[in-house]
């Protein structure tokens, strides 16, 4: 029982949120006769099941809540059993359920989502598990509860399970579990229900007392937070704060962040004696050997390995004050130890939680999750959010009222590359051309979706291939699959997703290949980027044309068909522009050509651009 | 190497002990004598080791707590070399407030509640560390770790931040203060088993002796001074009894118990029926009872 998880209970009112925590306490034998004798009155009184022990009323502790019937607010609940110590962060379901939620989640480790067998994965469900996987738990069971109102049927559990599996995997989690489940019988809740004879999987507490969370690998680099300088006399200073990652052992070598200041660990100080290390998660007081300047927010780190300090990221944010955020205001925000001046940018976009698509946003609303670039008074040793929590998130403070008005999670610094100097290299792009025997470029294929743009890249790759050329063919939907694959169809992502394979392109033009890029690509300004990357001569445009009803009409991926029907948004030709080349290096018309013979247009037309 | 789970505790304790004081001009301890009053005052101690720690210990006195309770208190900032402020209600030393005359409700509203905020005020201290835990009562399991204030000592539960990360907000405004709860996320249990892995000193009476008592109203009440009224009948009794939970002695319920040590009271409650509460006259007023009170500023 040395062990503890932190989760969260995710569900509405109605999915039987309140009965599955009060149903967790009283078979963990947690509810004391005093607790039952309550509960058997108050059930009576105001619960919802007649004679019976209503357990969501365990849970529901403010009167306001009960009077009103539902939960107001992040409540923490803890109980035990022989594997596991848990502490259980419970969120209602309601209108305030962002705010809630990212509170409840950004201390747990692992998730339980709970829906209604009846209603199967809603909106809500998506939303919950989205907003898990956006504040890093990487660990989730979908409890698919009320399976005793559809008779326990294994249809009903197997056909929600693969719907939300299939969901989960655009998500960050390490796996899912699926339990069916019925809170009030208690079945598969923490004995194996006989009810669910077709289920061999583990219940919902077997779940949460088998999950690894995954210890931090050993070998991390340290991070040490200093909270507060430790000087009872003019004979000690030590500091004292937390070890964020890692192991922290006498005699490492530190640099003190932010700046480039270096000493070594000398005594890692508790009142129980010294120690030789301190692991992930100690509070200590460090003393070290040099006389540095160091004060309260900064960060010691293992000095080759230390995280970086800047003063501008991209973050996510989320809004949970009623007062709007405002681009531009001044707010304080605190991040580590450190309280500074705080300004965000307007909103790149806003993400609607329960279909993680963008939308355009000029301020955030209370509830609301955007992402921005956002400007800190001082320079602040960070690391981003999915690597360390503990230095990658901050919440924003309002000057006047001094409430928590939204909390961010850093993706990345904004000005890093400004401290990386570009480091001259001798063999260059022209060696590599020499030892290649060719020139290396950019063909750039743009065209509508269904123009033929990959078919007809593939066959021109072939034909070089074979001509001893070293190629490389950057595919729209490839891509996506893992570099890009975080980017979604709106114009923003758009012109990331394009920036993106631009700079990739550009990269491999150094490495000495002659580079397809098959990509819708719909924008000028960014085919234009795409050629500034790149030398003089390095780039072709090729403009795959076919009329807007003809790439219908072919329809290869049926993506026009569901764009149509409203299931696809931002579809370029339907409901998201396509710029057409004004003037293209290479235009093939496929109405007119087969595959091949466009292809074999390509690759005269790069011989007479003398790019291959 | 990990951190196994009273550690985890214990680290994530210090951590609010220093987040705090780091962001408050005045704090105070909040010291009420009692085992999680010993916890916390650990934890303070290893908090800011080798400084002692950076603030003073506030007991609001009623004048009705057991006689060891005080001892023990005394006896406990002697050796440990603390500052210890007391502080009785003048008016209520006056008036002569007690549980018998006036009802446990006035009594305690007049002496700890209203005691706490002439105390927070005369001093004016921004924040106090408290010991309050989650898993006590239903109101608390919503209770923030940084627990606002107004300037009127009131808590508001639809206005409290929201805390994120470990990232507390410890702002306040001239005359407005937070309430901070270290031991936020401790059970019973795991007092207890701090207690005995750390060796830390309690009060005696959390351990079975056999004291005088009177059953009354179904609650085994120690009497512990010439002072408790006795009804027609009543004729206290030696039982074999101790306290799992220390307040005003005629307002706390005593348990038989043999449970003499540390360990035996862990073993106690591993198989306890009762929660510890349950032996608080104050908590049974009415429903809600006790979210009342913090509304109104108890602690």
């Amino acid at each position: 029982m040395d062990d503890l998880l932190r989760f969260i209970t995710c569900g509405s009112v109605d999915d039987g949120k309140s009965t599955l925590i009060g149903r967790l306490l009283y078979e963990s034998k947690l509810l004391y006769e005093d607790h039952l004798a309550a509960l058997a009155v108050d059930s009576k009184r105001v619960g919802t099941r007649g004679e019976e022990l209503d357990f969501a009323l365990l849970v529901d502790g403010l009167a306001a809540e009960r009077e009103q019937g539902i939960t107001i607010d992040v409540a923490y609940r803890f109980f035990a059993t022989e594997e596991r110590r848990f502490i259980a962060a419970d969120t209602p379901g309601h209108e305030q359920y962002t705010r809630n939620m990212v509170t409840g989640a950004s201390t747990a480790d692992a998730a339980v989502i709970l829906l209604d067998a009846r209603k199967g994965v809603l909106g809500q469900t998506r939303r919950h598990a989205h907003l898990a996987s956006m504040l890093g738990i990487r660990h989730v069971a979908l409890a698919v509860n009320k399976l005793d109102l559809v008779g326990y049927s294994r249809g009903v559990f197997d056909s929600i399970s693969a719907e939300f599996a299939a969901f989960a995997t655009e998500l960050d989690f390490d796996g899912v579990t699926c339990v069916p489940m019925s809170a009030t019988d208690g079945a598969n809740v923490v004995a194996p229900s006989a009810l669910t004879p077709w289920y061999d999987g583990k219940t919902l507490l077997g779940w949460l007392e088998s999950v690894e969370v995954g210890a931090a690998a050993a070998d991390e680099p340290a991070r040490f937070l200093v909270q507060w300088v430790n000087r009872p006399d003019a004979d000690f200073r030590g500091f004292s704060g937390r070890v964020l990652r890692g192991t922290l052992r006498g005699g490492d070598r530190v640099r003190v962040l932010p700046g480039d200041r270096l000493s070594t660990v000398d005594r890692i100080v508790t009142m129980g004696g010294d120690l030789t290390e301190a692991p992930t998660g100690s509070s200590v007081t460090v003393v070290l050997a040099d006389d540095v300047d160091v004060s309260r927010g900064d960060v010691l780190a293992t000095a080759e390995d230390p995280p970086d300090a800047a003063d501008a990221f991209q973050a996510h944010l989320v809004w949970l004050d009623e007062a709007d955020l405002l681009p531009g205001r001044r707010y304080l925000a605190k991040i580590g130890a450190r309280t500074t001046g705080f300004t965000a940018d307007p909103p790149k976009y806003r993400v609607e939680i329960d279909s993680r698509r963008r939308a355009p946003a000029k301020v955030l609303r209370c509830n609301e999750i955007g992402v921005a670039n956002v400007h800190f008074d001082e320079v602040v040793p960070y690391e981003g959010y999915r690597v360390n929590k503990d230095l990658g998130s901050f919440v924003v403070i309002d000057r006047l009222t001094n409430a928590t008005v939204g909390a961010g999670m850093i993706d990345f610094a904004l000005h890093r590359s400004a401290n990386v100097r570009r480091q001259r290299l001798t063999v260059d792009k022209r060696a590599r051309a020499e030892r290649n025997g060719h020139r290396p470029c950019v063909v750039w294929f743009t065209g509508l979706s269904g123009a033929g743009k990959s078919t007809i890249a593939d066959l021109v790759e072939q034909t070089l291939h074979a001509d001893g050329k070293n190629t490389f063919l950057l595919d729209g939907d490839n891509v996506r699959h893992g570099l890009n694959r975080d980017l979604g169809f709106t114009d923003a992502d758009r012109v990331e997703n394009i920036r993106r394979i631009a700079e990739v392109a550009a990269l491999m033009v150094d490495a000495g290949l002659i580079v397809l890029v098959s990509f819708i690509s719909p924008f000028r300004t960014e085919r234009a980027l795409a050629r500034d990357l790149v030398a003089e001569g390095e780039f072709c445009e090729v403009f795959v044309d076919v009329p807007l009803a003809v790439a219908e009409r072919r329809d290869p991926k049926g993506l026009y068909a569901k764009a149509r029907r409203g299931e696809l948004a931002n579809f370029t030709g339907i409901d998201s522009p396509y710029e057409p080349p004004e003037d293209p290096d290479i235009r093939v018309d496929t109405t007119a050509l087969t595959p091949e013979e466009s292809a074999r247009a390509v690759v005269a037309g790069l011989r007479g651009l003398g790019l291959c | 190497m990990t951190l196994d789970h009273l550690s985890r505790l214990e680290a994530d304790s210090i951590d609010i002990f220093r987040e705090a004081v780091a962001e408050s001009e005045r704090p105070v301890l909040l010291y009420s004598i009692g085992k999680d009053s010993s916890v916390l005052l650990h934890l303070a101690r290893k908090a800011f080791h080798p400084s002692p720690p950076p603030f003073p210990l506030l007991h609001v006195d009623t004048t009705w707590k057991f006689r060891e309770m005080i001892a023990f208190r005394d006896e406990t900032v002697a050796r440990l070399g603390l500052e210890l402020i007391v502080h009785r209600n003048p008016e209520c030393v006056a008036l002569g407030v007690n549980p018998f005359d006036h009802g446990s409700a006035l009594h305690t509203d007049l002496w700890k509640t209203q005691g706490l905020r002439q105390a927070l005020d005369e001093h004016r201290f921004d924040l106090a560390f408290g010991g309050a835990r989650r898993d006590e009562e239903a109101s608390r399991a919503k209770e923030r770790v940084f627990s606002f204030r107004t300037a009127q000592h009131r808590w508001d539960p639809r206005n409290q931040r929201p805390e994120l990360w470990r990232l507390y907000n410890a702002r306040v405004a001239p005359g407005e203060g937070i309430r901070v709860f270290p031991l936020s996320n401790w059970t019973e249990l795991d007092v207890w088993r701090y207690v005995d892995r750390e060796r830390i000193p309690v009060v005696p009476l959390y351990f079975a002796a056999r004291r005088p008592v009177v059953e009354r109203d179904g609650t085994l009440i120690m009497v512990d001074d010439g002072r408790m009224p006795l009804r027609d009948g009543e004729e206290p009794t030696w039982e074999l009894v101790r306290f799992r939970t220390l307040g005003c002695y005629p307002l706390t319920g005593a348990v038989r118990s043999t449970a003499a040590s540390v360990p035996e009271v862990i073993e106690e409650m591993r198989t306890a029926t009762t929660s510890e509460r349950q032996g608080r006259v104050i908590d049974h007023d009415r429903g809600g009872s006790m979210e009342r009170k913090k509304q109104e500023g108890y602690f």
